[in-house]
């Protein structure tokens, strides 16, 4: 097992997939890491949200996902 | 009544917008929104994506939000996800209510929160393919206005 990284919307584009894995555990630091310097330059931003394992975290920075979890990595959104 | 849905093929909103009417006897007027994918030339196709843990539980907190904060009997909300082509309605959100500023309030209210802060993804086709859609600064300053 290991975590899984989606990429949402137009980081799609920017990662070039819609998902990888990462080992476990996988925090802020390790996921800047791992997504190449595009998707982390845009993670930064504020309006770029994550959310582990189905909720949105409140402080993206406090990113610790375990064993088993889907980190979602969610730009700005457009619906309606 | 409250019927906050996700649906991943074509919808008839008249249809939805009429039983929705007729699950809340004693109503004294409702407001619909129909959301329809413009017929601009050059586009042949909207694509909706979601994010399946979190988008209908969203949706389901704009409605606890619109409940809380406008006098309603009932809410219908639906939006489309997947490919939608031109002509196709996307979103649908109807409001009952015993007057009638509820029922506006409350559809105007969902609306702007759905443009700009649900988790949905929006990108279309055109001849030279797929482009991403962005809200427009216009969308985050209708939001604003329900800020207290």
């Amino acid at each position: 097992m290991a975590v899984t990284i989606l990429f949402l919307g137009p980081l799609q584009d920017v990662a070039g997939t819609a998902s990888r894995d990462a080992a476990a555990p996988l925090d802020w630091a390790g996921l800047l890491a791992i997504v190449g310097p595009e998707v982390a330059d845009q993670l930064r931003d504020d309006r770029v949200n994550v959310a582990c394992a189905g909720r949105v975290l409140s402080d993206k920075q406090s990113l610790r996902a375990m064993d088993g979890d889907e980190v979602a990595l969610l730009p700005p959104v457009s619906g309606g | 009544m409250r019927d906050i849905r996700l649906l991943n093929a074509p919808f008839d909103p008249g249809a939805l917008i009429a039983s929705f009417s007729a699950a809340n006897p004693g109503l004294g007027g409702v407001c619909s929104f129909v959301g329809e994918v413009r017929g601009e030339q050059d586009v042949t196709a909207l694509e909706l994506s979601h994010y399946e843990p979190i988008t209908l539980a969203g949706m389901e907190q704009l409605a606890d939000s619109a409940f809380d904060r406008f006098d309603l009997m009932g809410l219908l909300m639906v939006h489309r996800i997947g490919v939608i082509g031109p002509g196709e309605p996307i979103v649908c959100v109807s409001a009952a209510a015993l007057h009638r500023r509820g029922a506006i309030d409350a559809v105007d209210f969902c609306m702007d929160h759905l443009k700009s802060a649900a988790w949905f993804w929006k990108r279309e086709q055109r001849s030279d393919g797929w482009h991403w859609i962005e809200p427009r600064a216009d969308d985050y300053a209708d939001r604003s206005r329900w800020e207290k």
